[in-house]
């Protein structure tokens, strides 16, 4: 027994050396890995694998290959570093992932030491998820650890190299995804990224770079990847979209719309294609969504032509007042007042936009109204400037006057003296 | 002039400091008469101008602040908070064209008269440089209300700059304060603009003054050659400063009609990082060089167009400079026409040009 | 010429020249007449007295062309934010209930460091500087790094 205590002693006394010396190693861990037996035979022989990747953020922490394939990396003897002896694992295969990762991942205790608040629910939360179900059952196409994180290119999520990070997520579903002969048993559409890429959200994260739009994971989970069911869409929604759904869910169509199991959000809005929404999506038009259900001559219809109506009056009074506004811009008279009557009256469109969830003509009215009101004041307020700026030009008849004047007396003086000189 | 002799503060002043002398110049000072005479009044317009924009300026002062944010919000700030912030900007702006459009007529006046001949060589080199001058005064004082047409014209116009063989990155990099327009370059041709350049200008503009007053009013050949009592001249006080005066006053009233009338627009507050706008054209008196460089070919003869285009343009201008230096000697009294045709020939290269400028 | 048009003559020419250096001297003075706003609120703008806002409430000021909030928080601490919600633009209001900013839009939610917690907003607000000197507000831009 005595032994066995020194033993294990002087054992944690040198991992815990190990362990100072990465740490005082600081920045440079990726020279340790060039010593390594794995590495450098995997390099001559040409046999790394398709993505290492030197700045892979295990490799950066120190984990080199016999850090996740087991195996012992100080032997130069290819038998003796891969002996299943020496904890040798090698490839994992596919259903094995989940495990070879969560190894390390599920254990707050060995995580701690690297990142003390990374989650160590992944694996987890992964059985929970459709593509973890599927995988217990033995499907081999499923989507696993590597197959979202890369295997050798892993980086953190905020680093934008990552497979993971949010402009790179849309991609990173979209490999399988969108992949047609690849989803063919699964009986899902594939053009969920096609239509995502054309929505709000889509263009707001691709094209304006805006990481604060959500990808795909921000409505179906991370690891817990799921499709959100009916009742759950429109609290998916509603987690960034608050008013939305408290209105939405107050109003007596929510409750209709709950009784008929239709989805909240999705039945006008869409889910991949959400596209930024148009005034016309109320009213009785073409584009009316609101038509879907209603047939003329009903209370919807009646309200959403009087929705329509108030959205369109005061929009177009708003767009007619920033037009003025621009043009007292330009010619630089006072705008600031204008500026702050018209971002009010948009507010007030905003609002009623919002409130168009309630269904409610009279709600959205009296929101329509204050943009109305101040759209208004703005108008009159460029106008005034715009006059002004005319009306400047008045104090130059008194100053043309005196210089007309001196002009003639001038040219007289002129003649006065060169008529007296002639004599 | 009895009346001033009599007058008290002047014989103050001549007890103390014998005013013989200036008394006896303006009272002999004679400008002739003939039917060219009404180029003479070109260069006094020019100089009306100058003093206009030197007080417009001085009042600009007042309330312009240089920075990124600042130069935009304190000229809007003054056209419209300001008790006729406005008028002052729009009369700047538009003495700064006009002033710049009249020592352009002044100079071809004198080109076209040939006054530059011996003995008034340095009075045409220092008119020559002032215009120059004056086209720096343009160019700098067009980026300080940080409006988007100005940025991106600067952006242009220092990326031109820096095209100068050798020196050019260098002032270019001086002139921006970096590498690209930023609010260090604001400062720059803030303090180019209302310091820097107009104590060059002074310094060559009081040579310029004090060599015509030497040498007195030049006289056109055909003019030089009547028998003397065919000559007509006027004494140039008072009768020939009250005719000045009397076109100061036109301007100003032609001025004050475009200021108010036509006042100059604050413009879209220039965003550093968007992309140029259509149109972005520099003032009209640097059009008709950009517009060549523009249609040079990207590449002649293996040089590149521009740098061609630039060097080319500075050889001319040096060549302009000297004109009274090299005239005698390729036209002079054997070929009289020479010059004329010359002339001729840059003024029509610069309306092309400029025209072509500005209809593409 | 008579001396009775001659007298005439020169009253029109002192009339035409003051007249002339009126029209120059009024606008001139009145430029100079220092205006209401006393400088283009560029880097910092006065948002009152100490006293006129309450514990625990903010205020919408004005900075230029763009509104400001300022927040006397109920720890009694002065703190200002750009009030242009990060979503769409709308103008932020302070919540007394939540003491979280609020905007009434769609109900995004901002804690009082402007960090977006809740709601569409999918960036936090811009801070603004605020000093009290002599019990005034004063709010300033604040430095940025070029």
């Amino acid at each position: 027994m005595k032994i066995d205590k020194k033993i294990v002693i002087s054992i944690f006394i040198f991992f815990s050396l190990i362990f100072v010396s990465e740490i005082f190693a600081g920045d440079s861990p990726a020279e340790d890995f060039q010593t390594d037996e794995c590495y450098k035979c995997h390099l001559e022989n040409d046999a790394l694998p398709k993505d290492f990747n030197k700045e892979d953020i295990h490799l950066k922490s120190g984990l080199t290959c016999a850090g996740c394939h087991g195996g012992d990396a100080t032997k130069d003897d290819m038998d003796e570093a891969m002996d299943p002896k020496a904890g040798f694992i090698g490839k994992p295969t596919h259903e094995q992932i989940p495990s070879f990762c969560g190894k390390c991942h599920s254990h707050i205790q060995y995580m701690r030491k690297y990142r003390p608040r990374i989650p160590t629910d992944q694996e987890e939360q992964y059985y929970t998820s459709q593509h973890g179900m599927l995988l217990k059952k033995g499907d081999q196409k499923v989507a696993v650890c590597s197959s979202c994180h890369t295997s050798h290119s892993i980086f953190e999520v905020k680093d934008s190299r990552s497979s993971v990070y949010p402009l790179n997520v849309p991609e990173t579903c979209n490999r399988c995804h969108g992949d047609k002969e690849y989803m063919k048993n699964y009986k899902i559409p594939v053009d969920q990224y096609k239509k995502y890429a054309k929505s709000v959200h889509g263009i707001a994260l691709l094209k304006k770079q805006d990481t604060g739009a959500p990808a795909c994971n921000d409505c179906h989970g991370n690891h817990g990847a799921m499709p959100p069911g009916i009742s759950s869409t429109s609290f998916v929604c509603g987690e960034c979209h608050v008013n939305n759904l408290n209105y939405f869910n107050e109003s007596a169509m929510g409750k209709a719309f709950s009784e008929n199991e239709l989805h909240g959000c999705q039945e006008c809005h869409g889910s991949h294609e959400i596209e930024k929404p148009t005034d016309e999506m109320t009213g009785v038009g073409e584009e009316s969504v609101c038509l879907n259900c209603h047939d003329e001559g009903d209370d919807g219809y009646i309200a959403a032509k009087k929705i329509y109506e108030e959205l369109k009056s005061s929009v177009a009074l708003h767009d007619s007042a920033k037009i003025q506004l621009d043009v007292v811009k330009r010619i630089g008279m006072d705008d600031i007042d204008i500026g702050y009557k018209l971002q009010k009256a948009e507010q007030s469109i905003i609002k009623a936009r919002t409130l168009v969830h309630t269904f409610d003509p009279e709600k959205v009215a009296k929101e329509t109204n204050l943009s109305l009101k101040n759209s208004k004041e703005a108008l009159e307020l460029a106008q005034k400037e715009i006059k002004d700026a005319q009306i400047r030009r008045r104090g130059l008849g008194v100053a043309t006057f005196f210089i007309l004047l001196l002009i003639i007396a001038v040219y007289f003086k002129i003649r006065n003296i060169e008529a007296k000189g002639k004599n | 002039m009895d009346k001033i002799k009599n007058n008290k503060i002047f014989q103050w002043l001549h007890e103390r400091y014998n005013l013989e002398p200036i008394l006896e110049f303006v009272e002999h000072k004679q400008v002739p008469m003939h039917k060219h005479s009404i180029w003479y009044y070109t260069g006094g317009i020019t100089l009306f101008l100058f003093i206009i924009q030197v007080c417009t300026g001085i009042l600009l002062l007042f309330y312009y602040q240089p920075g990124v944010d600042s130069s935009y919000e304190s000229v809007r700030f003054l056209m419209t908070k300001v008790n006729f912030g406005w008028l002052i900007r729009s009369i700047h702006s538009w003495s700064a064209n006009l002033m710049v459009f009249f020592a352009f007529i002044h100079m071809f006046s004198v080109f076209f008269s040939e006054a530059f001949k011996k003995p008034r060589e340095l009075t045409w080199v220092s008119g020559f440089l002032m215009l120059l001058l004056a086209m720096g005064f343009g160019f700098s004082g067009y980026l300080l209300p940080w409006n988007e047409l100005a940025f991106f014209a600067t952006k242009v116009g220092t990326d031109i700059v820096g095209d100068v063989p050798v020196v050019g990155e260098l002032i270019k990099q001086l002139l921006r304060g970096g590498p690209d327009v930023t609010g260090s370059t604001i400062y720059r041709f803030y303090a180019i603009h209302v310091s820097i350049l107009p104590l060059i200008f002074l310094v060559v503009l009081g040579l310029h003054l004090l060599f015509i007053q030497r040498q007195g009013m030049h006289e056109p050949e055909f003019y030089e050659s009547l028998p003397p009592e065919e000559k007509h001249s006027i004494p140039f006080f008072p009768n020939f400063f009250l005719r000045d005066l009397l076109f100061w006053l036109l301007i100003l009233d032609v001025l004050l009609f475009l200021a108010v009338f036509f006042p100059w627009e604050l413009g879209i507050k220039a965003d550093l990082f968007s992309s140029a706008p259509a149109g972005i054209r520099p003032e009209w008196y640097f059009m008709f060089m950009f517009q060549s460089l523009k249609m040079i070919p990207a590449k002649v003869l293996g040089i590149e167009g521009e740098i061609l285009g630039i060097v080319f343009f500075g050889i001319l201008g040096l060549l302009w400079l000297t004109v009274p230096f090299w005239e005698t000697v390729i036209a002079g009294k054997k070929r009289p026409w020479l010059m004329k045709v010359i002339g001729l020939l840059a003024i029509i290269y610069m309306i092309a040009l400029t025209i072509i400028g500005y209809l593409v | 010429m008579s001396v009775k048009r001659r007298k005439f003559l020169d009253y029109i020419l002192s009339l035409g020249f003051t007249g002339l250096v009126g029209s120059i001297i009024y606008p001139a003075l009145s430029y100079l007449k220092p205006p209401k706003q006393a400088e283009a609120a560029v880097n910092s703008v006065k948002a009152g007295k100490v006293n006129e806002i309450p514990v625990n409430s903010g205020k919408i000021v004005r900075f230029g062309r763009k509104p400001v909030i300022l927040i006397r928080t109920s720890t009694d601490e002065f703190i200002a934010f750009t009030a242009t919600c990060t979503h769409l633009g709308c103008i932020v209001q302070y919540r007394e209930d939540k003491q979280q900013i609020w905007c009434a839009c769609h109900n995004g939610l901002f804690d009082l460091k402007g960090r977006n917690i809740s709601g569409p907003p999918p960036r936090p607000l811009d801070p603004f500087l605020v000093q009290i000197i002599d019990d005034e507000i004063i709010i300033a831009k604040p430095k940025r790094m070029s």
